[in-house]
């Protein structure tokens, strides 16, 4: 018989049949069940394994706080492991299997854990597997990993994509039970900007699993009425399916919509989940309570459920988890479990109530001053014994069993910015207290208001509170009859009878014996207690455990609960798929790409692409024929060398320095003068951090007695740009100069070889001179290309040859370097990348940086003399400390191996000749190297201590590493034209 | 009391009713040979060394809260000796080689699993680095090894390889590093103590010093004054609070840095990989727990708190590299206060103030000198001289430009 | 984290770049009395402060403007957010 424990009611839709699997079993259901109470009503306890002991587990609760009910959903590269089955809604064809079993659920090798449970106890591998000491990763720990966690992942790459979105609001309300629909109706009929955020699939909370009348009718029908209100209201917006999971600074709440978790896989077009930052004015947080156990001896049964999730499934779910039920409880909201359960004409065995006053209960006997203290029932609950107030024992027939220890009020997000709970001696938990979030106010069963009347009108209170701090007024609407009643309880935590096992975490398997031991053995913090025990470090963070183990510690040490300590909550409420926190930045789209104006062209020709930070540049061009990178990076650099190349250098750092004190600011910026720059020159310019290094090296161009530009790195843009900001608004805040970042406004290219003037003049418009005299080497101008495009041109050199930079607003990017390749065609100019400007650089011994690695000097860099020190510059003081300016200091120097055929690895560490290799005598290491199609052989820039006593000085250098040694001599770094004739020329 | 397996099995036998408490809880005396303040990782291996190495006996560790509730318990467990710099590698690679044989030297299995570190690189520059760097460890004693896109691809076979924004180019692979049970240490060190005669004593909050004629005489506590003959302070992000109360201002600022943990899984990751293109690192404990980390926030923060948008930049870098990733579910999000020196590296080191000494400035990287940490701190306070692998760590390397910059960014602490 | 941009008004953390303690503003006379020392003592020297702090925040993606917010280590309110210009004038780095 299929669903032989579906009973009358519920808010199903017995007309639809959603067909699924457990264990390769399929099964029906109905549209509005979760997984979790459709496999309850096929009579199907037995839904997991524990953590340790690998124990049989059936599902305990019916919310996000399940611990026991962990089952993979869905097959292949959408497997989730760990999914709670009572908050996976049913669909048809969904797949769900247990997992931590092997076989199979009903009989798992692994339960052999549970017979060695006395060896087993908390902590106990902390004082063994020790010896032999090899054997903890080889043998010890492979076991352990293996046994230990819980499902699987597919290993696949996830199919599904995330969203992330911005929401803001004057309310955020989180939870639509009674408190946060008052709340969320409150201010909407206020006109606020409400965000009503409900992590159910439907909204109401509480109302829709409570048979008591609210104004009249059902709970969930007066909550169906509020929500028609609240849909018609255009301020309010509603989420469903959505936990907010974290409470941050100002205001700003994180929360996670579930857009396609009901369905086999997302619709075309949509995303799995969608990550909402949602900013907030106010905030009330309704978020309800929880329900917490009362442990005993065998307490984990499947069966052994929280008496008010039976309700839930009872009255939302229309599902008895067993045709035979007790109740085990120390208050009076476990009766209404034992109640609920008559009126749908479940067999109720028993109402176990510790109370020696217990209330009776028409129809059912009430055993008052018991207490359960054992259980039967390998794969799932047969009978519970009872210990009656007489002190006799007897069995009680039961296939599950409602326990009911009290309620905690869900305080979690009140914790979040380290607020700690207080105690409420009243309902025998703690409730918000301390520093809670900024704009945050908590409203029913959250607060400790258990009764749905208190929910209602503290939801509505909470509201009106907020919007006056908003300045808006509001009005509390009339409030619903509802119950009322008073939650009479005994604080019971646990049965102290029995000297077999009974469970506070039954996900990690953490029993009261075990708390005990950490008692014993001095782990009497909370905080040591979780830690050694494992106690509420589940996939459930301890919703329904933390504060047995904190009472039980609490009797154990003869203090009160709130003197031994409170149990305080981390983000996120609920786990959260990695995948909704990182969205559509993954992948290809991991960072933005940038793209320069020549970037259409250069993939016209077949270029390969390298990533310098966010930026593409062309690495090479490959020609026909051409099978190995070298062959294209060395074609690149001899034609240059001979006629002309041209390459994109449009990603380094612009930056436009204009007022009557640019110069004096450029002064202070760099460690080199250029306040007597003339106009129409470019100087090169080192900067200093404040601390004396060097950090950024570029030119300065003056185009006018006021104007200056800048460059930079690439990879420094950023950061050059930030420094000279901080130096003009912070430092010397009366100079007048003003800034502006131009790197994306301006396409540049170098045209670099000894034909490049010719190049250029076809394309500079003839009113330029472009002659040796009327613009030499670190000339600039402002001109005009190809008639009349605005340009900007800059005699400058990396490649050591005659050159020049040409800038011309980005739109012209493409045009120019069609235009300049078109007009090199006659002196056959080739396009260089990446590698062949770092050769060519290397070839020159300029830094870069591999050399300006952020903590080298202008020393080191063989720069010192270009710190001026009759100026203030920022990084001059500093720049004089000892440590900076040692005798034997590392020194730029060029390598050239002995045996021209041997390759210098750019990594490698420097070795004198003779004696020992050793950390001691390393002295100092390679910073670049290439091979320079000019010299013929490999070639390297290192830093090299006293390097400047060293050249001609054969060393070795050593790469252990890769198990290479060369021996190199020391040489200047300036390997082509040391005497800059060429770029002279 | 010895820890071994026949002893859990004599036990588990009789109802574990022999099991002591690891440490005992006593009362203050009014004065110790020693007074470490601070009793984290640090602080306690200070007095576990004192007593075991240097055959000291008085000695008082005094902790605000309760000991390991610092970044001893809330880090991400990793251990290694895969430094660049002179100042830094020897002092790692005394460390690692003290964690090697900690359990047994202790007698408190902590875990330490050796499943070596993969520092991912992505580009040319960062494989120079990479190569430099190797060599350098291997320079020191340590080890290391260079792997290729496919050696990477052979441990790690499920990382993106085919659609990366940053292509995986290879990865510097250091076996010897690995993980620990964090908390472990701290209770290993704390039993080890305790066993020699140290007093632990928790729920002791230092108020202030008393320093007479340039000399520290002892410690103004909650619970009194505790007269002492030096004084050591090991309190990580509360080191200027603590310092202040010596009249000093330290180089250093403190930051929260977040660190993250998955449900519980089969097992993922056979070591700590690490991601050359993002704010991302992850390993995977013998629960089954994914634990992974990546740049601090960023401000200058006291509230072991941090927000959203770290969260979201580790999971995209997290989710970039392995995007199997996608489905698993982030458990739990903490945060803990760390010492940003301005150089990223550390201190230990006397102070001006005669018989008050400081270790502190860790960073993010405190965890794993732990052991190292305590041995040098106790070799400072016993003999008043660095240990031959701490010379560098000195307050004045600022003033006199001895700088220990790994990351080459500079006086900027949220950089390191 | 929200800073009220006292041009620009409510915008999220994620648009600045944050640098430090506010005292950076006050570099040091390179010609003054130990200079050496006075810089160092800027440069490296922090109060580190659990409470109010005044810091240094950059619009980075906004409109560049420097900012001195003083906000509370220990709670992450934020009291008030000034120009670091203004600042820096009023508390003498002006001509």
């Amino acid at each position: 018989m299929t669903q032989k424990n579906r009973v009358n009611g519920g808010l199903i839709d017995r007309s639809s049949r959603v067909n699924f699997q457990f264990d390769g079993k399929t099964y029906q259901g109905h549209n509005g069940d979760t997984l979790a109470s459709a496999l309850l009503a096929n009579d199907v306890r037995l839904m997991g394994r524990s953590f340790k002991y690998h124990r049989p587990r059936g599902v305990m609760t019916a919310g996000s706080e399940e611990p026991n009910a962990l089952m993979k959903l869905r097959t292949g590269a959408r497997q989730e492991p760990n999914s709670r089955a009572t908050v996976t809604e049913l669909f048809d064809g969904l797949e769900a299997r247990s997992q931590n079993r092997f076989p199979s659920l009903k009989f798992d090798f692994m339960g052999i854990n549970d017979r060695f449970s006395n060896f087993l106890t908390a902590g106990f591998y902390y004082k063994t597997f020790m010896w032999p000491r090899a054997f903890w990763e080889k043998l010890y720990e492979p076991v352990i990993r293996k046994a230990a966690g819980l499902g699987s992942i597919s290993f696949e790459d996830d199919p599904d994509s995330y969203d992330k979105g911005f929401l803001h609001c004057d309310l955020l309300v989180i939870g639509s039970g009674p408190a946060g629909l008052m709340a969320a109706l409150t201010a909407g009929r206020a006109g606020a900007r409400v965000i009503l955020a409900e992590e159910d699939f439907i909204t109401g909370g509480r109302l829709n699993t409570e048979t008591y009348a609210v104004a009249g009718m059902s709970g969930s029908d007066w909550a169906r009425s509020v929500m028609a209100e609240l849909e018609s209201l255009e301020s309010v917006r509603i989420l469903t399916r959505t936990t907010v999971v974290g409470a941050f600074d100002h205001g700003i709440y994180g929360a996670v919509e579930r857009v396609s978790d009901h369905m086999l896989a997302p619709e075309s077009g949509k995303p799995r989940q969608i990550l909402w930052r949602i900013y907030s004015k106010r905030a009330v947080l309704a978020a309800g309570a929880t329900e917490r156990p009362i442990a005993f001896e065998n307490n984990d049964r499947p069966g052994v459920m929280m008496a008010g999730a039976v309700r839930a499934y009872v009255n939302r779910w229309a599902v008895t988890p067993h045709q035979q039920v007790a109740v085990f409880t120390n208050n009076d909201d476990g009766h209404r479990t034992a109640a609920d359960l008559i009126a749908e004409g479940v067999d109720v065995t028993g109402v176990i109530d510790v109370r020696p006053d217990a209330p009776s209960l028409a129809g059912i006997e009430v055993f008052a001053g018991a207490r359960v203290v054992n259980s039967k029932g390998l794969l799932g609950l047969k009978s519970v014994q009872i210990r009656l107030a007489n002190g006799e024992i007897r069995d009680l027939t039961c296939g599950a069993l409602g326990v009911s220890g009290g309620w905690n009020p869900n305080v979690h997000l009140t914790c979040h910015q380290r607020g700690r709970p207080v105690w409420n001696d009243a309902i025998a938990a703690f409730v918000p207290g301390g520093e809670m979030p900024a704009g945050l106010t908590v409203a029913g069963a959250a607060n400790g208001h258990l009764s749905t009347a208190q929910a209602l009108q503290t939801g509505a209170e909470a509201a009106v509170s907020a919007l006056t701090g908003l300045g808006v007024s509001a009005a509390a609407p009339d409030l619903p009859e509802a119950e009322d009643a008073p939650n009479s309880l005994t604080p019971f935590w646990y049965v102290k009878e029995g000297k077999g096992r009974a469970w506070i975490d039954p996900q990690n398997d953490v029993t009261v014996k075990d708390i005990k031991l950490a008692h014993q053995e001095n782990f009497r913090s909370v905080e040591h207690l979780k830690r050694y025990t494992t106690l509420g470090m589940a996939t459930d963070q301890g919703k329904t455990s933390n504060m047995g183990g904190l009472a039980v510690m609490a009797e154990l040490t003869g203090k009160s609960i709130p003197e031994t300590g409170t149990t305080i909550f981390r983000p996120p409420y609920t786990p959260v798929a990695m995948g909704a926190l990182a969205g559509r930045s993954i992948g290809k789209n991991f960072h933005p790409t940038r793209e320069t104006p020549s970037h259409k062209w250069a993939v016209e020709q077949g270029a390969e692409f390298v990533e310098v930070g966010n930026w593409l540049r062309a690495q090479w061009f490959p020609q026909p024929g051409e099978t190995h990178w070298r062959q294209s990076v060395d074609r690149e650099v001899l034609q240059t060398r001979k006629s002309v190349g041209i390459c994109d250098v449009t990603t380094l750092g612009k930056i436009d320095v204009q007022g009557a004190d640019a110069a004096e600011f450029l002064n202070k910026i760099y460690a080199n003068g250029f306040a007597k720059l003339p106009v129409g020159k470019v100087r090169y310019g080192l900067m200093l951090r404040e601390d004396g290094i060097a950090y950024d090296d570029g030119t300065a161009a003056r185009l006018a007695e006021d104007h200056f530009v800048v460059t930079t790195t690439t990879a420094n843009a950023v950061l050059v740009y930030r420094n000279m900001e901080f130096a003009r608004q912070c430092l010397w805040p009366d100079l007048d100069v003003q800034l502006i970042s131009t790197t994306e406004a301006w396409a540049q290219y170098a045209v670099a070889g000894p034909k490049s003037r010719k190049l250029l003049q076809k394309l500079v418009d003839p009113e330029f001179d472009l002659s040796n005299d009327a613009f030499p080497f670190m000339a600039c101008g402002e001109i005009t290309v190809c008639g009349g495009v605005r340009a900007r041109l800059f005699r400058i050199s990396f490649s050591g040859e005659l050159a020049y930079e040409v800038a011309v607003p980005t739109r012209y990017g493409d045009a120019m370097i069609r235009a300049l390749m078109e007009a090199g065609e006659e002196f056959d100019a080739v396009p260089y990348g990446t590698e062949a400007l770092g050769v060519m650089r290397i070839e020159k011994g300029h830094a870069a940086g591999n050399e300006l690695n952020g903590t080298t000097t202008a020393l080191n860099l063989g720069l010192g003399r270009m710190v001026s020190k009759k100026k203030d510059c920022i990084g001059n003081v500093l720049s004089e400390r000892e440590g900076l300016n040692a005798t034997d200091a590392l020194r730029l120097v060029g390598l050239r191996p002995v045996d021209s055929k041997e390759v210098i690895p750019a990594g490698a560490h420097l070795m004198n000749a003779d004696g020992s290799v050793s950390a001691k005598t390393d002295l100092g290491y390679v910073t670049s190297a290439a091979y320079s199609p000019i010299l013929g052989c490999s070639i390297a820039l290192a830093f090299l201590k006293g390097g400047g006593d060293r050249m001609g000085d054969v060393l070795r250098v050593i790469n252990p590493l890769e198990g290479q040694e060369v021996r190199a001599e020391v040489v200047s770094a300036h390997f082509v034209d040391p005497e800059g004739e060429r770029l002279r020329a | 009391m010895r820890y071994s397996g026949i002893r859990v099995i004599k036990e588990a036998l009789s109802g574990h009713k022999g099991w002591g408490p690891l440490w005992r809880d006593p009362e203050p005396k009014p004065h110790y040979d020693f007074v470490i303040i601070g009793g984290g990782g640090h602080g306690l291996a200070t007095a576990y060394y004192l007593a075991r190495e240097f055959g000291e006996s008085r000695i008082a560790v005094l902790e605000r809260g309760w000991i390991g509730g610092g970044n001893v318990g809330r880090n991400t467990t990793i251990i290694r000796s895969n430094y660049l710099l002179d100042g830094n590698e020897p002092f790692y690679e005394f460390s690692l080689k003290l964690w090697e044989r900690l359990e047994q030297d202790f007698n408190y299995n902590a875990m330490v699993s050796q499943r070596g570190i993969l520092n991912l690189v992505h580009t040319d520059a960062q494989r120079d680095a990479a190569r430099r760097r190797g060599n350098a460890m291997i320079l020191n004693g340590s080890d290391a090894e260079l792997l290729d896109t496919e050696g990477v691809r052979k441990l790690y076979p499920f990382l993106n390889f085919d659609n990366a924004r940053f292509p995986i180019k290879g990865g510097l692979l250091h076996r010897r590093g690995g993980t620990v049970r964090h908390d472990a240490v701290a209770w290993g060190y704390a039993r080890g103590a305790d066993q020699r005669g140290v007093d632990i004593i928790q729920n002791c909050e230092a108020t202030g010093f008393k320093v007479e004629d340039g000399k520290c005489l002892g410690v103004e506590t909650t619970r009194g004054f505790i007269g002492a003959g030096k004084v050591g302070v090991s309190v990580a992000g509360s080191s200027s609070r603590v310092m202040a109360l010596a009249g000093m201002r330290l180089p250093m600022e403190s930051h929260v840095l977040q660190a993250f943990v998955s449900e519980g899984l089969k097992p993922v990751l056979p070591g700590v990989i690490t991601y050359g293109a993002g704010h991302f690192y992850c390993s995977q404990s013998d629960k089954g727990g994914l634990v992974f980390g990546g740049d601090i926030d960023g401000y200058n923060s006291y509230a072991q708190r941090g927000n959203l948008p770290v969260i979201e930049d580790v999971a995209e870098g997290g989710v970039s590299l392995i995007p199997a990733l996608g489905r698993v579910r982030l458990l739990r999000a903490w945060g803990g206060i760390m010492d940003m020196s301005m150089d990223g590296s550390p201190i230990i080191d006397n102070t001006h103030i005669e018989g008050l000494s400081f270790n502190g400035g860790w960073c993010y990287g405190g965890f794993k000198a732990t052991p190292a940490a305590g041995w040098c701190f106790a070799h400072l306070l016993k003999t008043g001289q660095p240990h031959e692998t701490a010379t560098a760590y000195r307050f004045d390397r600022f003033r006199r430009g001895y700088m220990i910059d790994e990351k080459g960014q500079g006086a900027q602490p949220n950089l390191h | 984290m929200i800073i009220n941009h006292p041009l620009l008004g409510p915008r999220d953390a994620q648009e600045f770049t944050y640098l430090g303690d506010a005292s950076l503003i006050h570099r040091p006379d390179w010609q003054g009395e130990d200079a050496s020392g006075q810089f160092h003592d800027y440069l490296y020297l922090r109060d580190n402060l659990a409470g109010q702090h005044r810091e240094l925040w950059f619009h980075e993606v906004g409109d560049r403007s420097w900012l001195v917010v003083t906000r509370n280590t220990l709670t992450h309110e934020i009291t008030n957010v000034e120009l670091a210009r203004d600042v820096a004038r009023r508390e003498g780095r002006g001509k």
